[in-house]
């Protein structure tokens, strides 16, 4: 250690080198990306992966167990369970990023708008916020859908508007911290209008935090997606999703386990990444 | 080191050495530091930030940060050696033998327990005390640390004490287990400079009642010279000069402390007399300098000697006992070059006044709705600022300072009824009802330059969106960035950086090219150095001086450092509970006669070259802006008051000479400068 480089100051590397080293050497995070990215994987190649088609019937192999052949067994249609499972993931990874990223979008927006001008328009939607939550999201989601019916693009319209109080809530704690900063006060100064500030100055600030809250939120988005398809109000068949899936053979798990577990453990699994990544992502962030 | 003392050393420390994890590596952040500190004695650990003065403090309790531990030498309390205590007979140590107080009361004390339930669980640790039996021993601990009416305090939470009464608590708490050895850790950095002076002489009291010897941690110079006999100087986790403060203060013996008292502005020192000095350089990342001398890239005495080898530590022997260096030159520390041109005057001061002032402020006023009530943060202020000046303002925290900032700006309106001008033109009430040439010409360089630049932009950006004021052609746009980071001496580099990966001084810089991006008439500095260390502060302040002289700038310099701002100010206000008290040339706020506020500020400012200060102390903490007292604002707290007249009626603020005025009853001829005070005070300063 004889190197000669006393007073000069050290060579900073970059801010973004610097989160993305510290993002690396997140265990948590990284075993989290593997298994979402993973499922992401299934979802866009799709068939291309699949062994056997899933969407073919064979009435002659109904409900076989899993085998050399079908590695998962087969359904009440002779399906290939494991080609179903793989290709399942499609309409959940399209539906429920889509539903979060909507909810996070409109609620950064409300977020960082009510925590910006405070105020009476701040207590107005903050108190309709509170309400909001009071209730139980599930029911909320059901009786929207019930009133607009069912695709997926209202599944994402649903889910996402359900979701907006809750980040918006976060990122209004955030820009609550923010706003009183000097640094909008010299914004101010010299003559930035309310949405430079907003937008170019306090959101990047903020952002963060809308992230990690986006992750936590896709985690149970996925969950609520799955629930909806379970019960019928969310994805809809022929799709081959998963929550579809465990509703059709339910009342087989006892003799034909296969048809329910491995679409059940590919939820979890999905569900259990996610998470990881949130947390993964929020040790970065706030070390 | 070599110290030859009895073996019954409050604190020994030996070739101490301490590692920090960062990352992978282990960066050595103490090195081969020795120190004794004998019974009864106080001794004062002094240097910049990052040089390992809370590792030290910390170390000597075996209470390091879970990244951090000792790697060589021995830590001694009270003869025992620390590493080998198990864990049982360290918290018994922790309990009876040291003591810590830190420098944010706030955070030291239990928000949710009352004062004398928090008081009492030390007698109950310490000495087994129940019941009343440790609510008596509470009371008298509060009494002995003069808190005035102990029962009632006892019965309150700690939010409802102010700053300075909470430290008296701590220190109550603190000396509560009689201990052999109390570690200070910048007790009084957050606290306002009159209770600062009421805090240091009471741990100067207790210290000769007690005989409890002390380790005083401070970065500044001037406290430690009052409080310790003995002195260490810390430098990048070496100690590079010890011995007694005064021979330390009077003739250092290493180049860095030299510089760092050389860059404190003096007593009496003012821009026109010279620039302050500065330390070249920056602090060595730890553990870089090995096989070399720490402090040789910023020495102006260092040879290729100091570059090559680390320097020993020299032991003289000293009129007021051993004095050690670590560096090969001792003798010559004082023929230190000069790093500016001394004589070369800084700034004119008197300045021509124009017909029509910059900025004219009348019956200002603002007025909070706190609960329910009226809280008047400023009230009716009757300011005018010209082209080219600076107007220092001082006060205790809540006088009002930053409010009149905030309302000069923009940031805030004022009450109905205040007028504020521009060279001559009303200004609307905020900023964003201001034209663009007027928002253009007041700026702000804040305090805290880590909140006030967008840690999301980089320098460029920070700068560039301020530029946009001038609405230049895009060619001209980056010339003139270029231009303006050159005028606050930053480089290129820095340009591509974000704030966080710069230090304090180079923040503030960027803060203050933002300030002048759009070609200010007035800059509003509000504490700008108060967050920096002192070589870091000298060379902030020749920046804003030589700023002013290019572009003919005025300031409206906020500070709670008089002798910043008596080498910057050209004029000066102070601020009491949102009213101006005084106000005049700095020349003459500063000689008097003075306001009684004015003269307990000047007496309480710790100063390096103290003078023949007598002590002007005041009664009491800054009432409540909430029920201000009735008639004359201060009259609750001065020590001067002469009757009824003062609690009936306001004074007027009345001019004692050309310029000065002063808001008192006494006439300005009976308001003696501090000097002509001191015999009236019968607590006379000990030291000098």
């Amino acid at each position: 250690m004889n190197d000669s480089a006393a007073a000069v100051t050290p060579s900073a590397p970059s801010a973004a080198a610097e989160t993305l080293r510290i993002a690396l050497r997140s265990r948590t995070l990284l075993i989290g990306l593997a298994i979402l990215l993973f499922w992401i994987a299934c979802a866009l190649l799709g068939q291309r992966m699949t062994p056997l088609d899933p969407y073919a019937d064979d009435l002659l192999t109904t409900l076989a167990p899993p085998s050399a052949a079908h590695w998962f067994g087969t359904d009440q249609l002779g399906r290939d369970v494991f080609s179903r499972v793989i290709i399942g993931a499609r309409d959940i990874l399209i539906v429920a990023p889509l539903a979060t990223l909507l909810g996070t979008v409109l609620g950064t927006v409300i977020g960082l708008g009510i925590g910006y001008f405070r105020g009476v328009l701040d207590d107005v939607v903050s108190r309709i916020i509170e309400a909001l939550q009071a209730l139980p999201l599930v029911i909320v989601a059901l009786m929207m859908l019930a009133a607009v019916g069912t695709s997926n693009a209202t599944v994402v319209l649903v889910i996402g508007f359900v979701f907006t109080p809750l980040i918006a809530r976060t990122v209004r704690a955030a820009t609550l911290n923010e706003v009183d900063l000097d640094y909008v006060a010299a914004a101010r100064l010299r003559g930035d209008g309310p949405l430079a500030i907003m937008f170019i100055e306090v959101l990047p600030n903020v952002l963060p935090v809308a992230l990690v809250e986006m992750t936590v939120r896709l985690g149970y988005a996925i969950f609520f997606v799955a629930s909806l398809s379970f019960i019928g109000f969310g994805i809809q068949p022929p799709s081959a999703d998963w929550g579809i899936a465990i509703a059709e053979n339910y009342s087989l798990i006892g003799s034909y386990w296969w048809t329910v577990l491995f679409d059940a453990g590919a939820t979890a699994s999905l569900i259990i990444g996610v998470n990881l990544v949130a947390d993964g992502l929020n040790s970065v962030f706030e070390p | 080191m070599k110290d030859a003392t009895a073996p019954v050393d409050a604190l020994r420390i030996e070739h101490l050495e301490v590692l920090y994890r960062v990352g992978q590596r282990e960066r050595r952040v103490v090195t081969d530091l020795s120190l004794g500190i004998r019974p009864g004695e106080s001794y004062g650990l002094v240097g910049e930030s990052g040089c390992g003065k809370s590792t030290v403090a910390l170390a000597a309790i075996r209470y390091l940060a879970r990244n951090g531990r000792v790697s060589a030498g021995r830590i001694l309390v009270d003869g025992r050696d620390l590493m080998r205590l198990s864990g049982g007979e360290l918290r018994r140590l922790r309990a009876r033998s040291v003591s810590m107080v830190y420098q944010d009361p706030a955070r030291a004390l239990n928000p949710t327990l009352r004062i004398g339930l928090q008081l009492a669980e030390v007698f109950e640790i310490t000495e087994g005390l129940k019941g009343t039996v440790a609510r008596e021993r509470v009371a008298e601990m509060l009494a002995r640390v003069q808190i005035p009416s102990p029962a009632r305090v006892m019965s309150n939470y700690p939010h409802e004490l102010s700053g300075g009464m909470q430290q008296r608590v701590i220190i109550a708490m603190a000396l509560a287990s009689d201990p052999a050895l109390l570690i200070l850790d910048e007790p009084t950095t957050g606290l306002d400079a009159t209770v600062e002076a009421e805090v240091l002489d009471l741990i100067g009291r207790l210290r000769a009642e007690l005989g409890t010897s002390v380790l005083f941690i401070s970065h500044s110079l001037a406290v430690i010279g009052r409080m310790c006999e003995r002195i260490g100087v810390l430098y990048a986790g070496e100690l590079v000069e010890e011995g007694a403060s005064e021979e330390i203060l009077r003739d250092p013996r290493h180049p860095y402390t030299v510089a760092l008292l050389r860059c404190v502005p003096s007593y009496g020192r003012r821009k026109d007399q010279g620039r302050l000095e500065t330390i070249p350089g920056f602090l060595p990342t730890p553990g870089t300098s090995q096989g070399r001398c720490v402090f040789a890239d910023r020495c102006g005495n260092a040879t290729d000697r100091c570059r090559a080898e680390a320097p020993p530590v020299l032991a003289q022997a000293g009129r007021l006992g051993m004095r050690l260096a670590r560096c090969f030159y001792p003798d010559r520390a004082l023929q230190l070059p000069h790093t500016t041109g001394s004589g070369a005057p800084a700034a004119a001061t008197a300045t021509p006044r124009e017909a029509v002032p910059l900025l004219r402020a009348r019956n200002l006023s603002k007025t909070y709705q706190v609960a329910g009530r009226a809280f008047k943060a400023v009230d009716g202020i009757a300011i005018d600022l010209w082209p080219g000046e600076t107007l220092g303002l001082v006060g205790e925290s809540g006088s009002g300072k930053s409010s009149l900032a905030k309302l000069l700006l923009g940031l805030s309106a004022p009450d109905a009824g205040s007028a504020v001008e521009l060279a001559g033109e009303p200004l609307n009430a905020l900023a964003a009802d201001r034209t663009q040439s007027q928002r253009k010409a007041l700026q702000i360089v804040f305090q805290n330059p880590g909140l006030a630049l967008n840690r999301s932009q980089s320098v460029r950006r920070l700068i560039q969106r301020s530029l946009r004021l001038l609405k230049l052609p895009r060619a001209r746009r980056e010339a003139r960035l270029r231009e303006l980071t050159a005028s606050v001496r930053l480089t290129e580099r820095h340009l591509r950086e974000r704030p966080r990966q710069l230090s304090g001084g180079l923040q503030q810089r960027v803060s203050i090219a933002r300030a002048f991006a759009g070609g200010p008439r007035l800059v509003v500095c509000d504490e700008p150095t108060s967050a920096l260390d002192v070589s870091v502060q000298a060379a902030i302040l020749n920046l804003l001086a030589d700023l002013q002289v290019e572009q003919r700038v005025s300031y409206l310099f906020i500070s709670h450092d008089l002798n910043v701002i008596q080498y910057l100010s050209d004029r000066v206000a102070v601020l009491y509970l949102g009213r101006v008290l005084e106000i005049g040339p700095t020349a003459a706020v500063f000689a008097g006669p003075h306001h009684p506020y004015t003269a307990a500020l000047l007496s309480a400012n710790p100063s390096l070259d103290g003078g023949a200060g007598g002590r002007v102390r005041l009664q009491g903490e800054v009432p409540s802006p909430l029920d201000p007292p009735s008639g004359c604002v201060f009259q609750t707290r001065c020590p001067r008051k002469i009757g009824r007249i003062c609690e009936e009626r306001e004074p007027a603020l009345l001019a004692a000479a050309e310029g000065h005025a002063i808001r008192c009853h006494i006439p300005a001829a009976e308001l003696m400068p501090a000097a002509a005070l001191m015999s009236n005070s019968n607590e006379l300063r000990e030291n000098r």
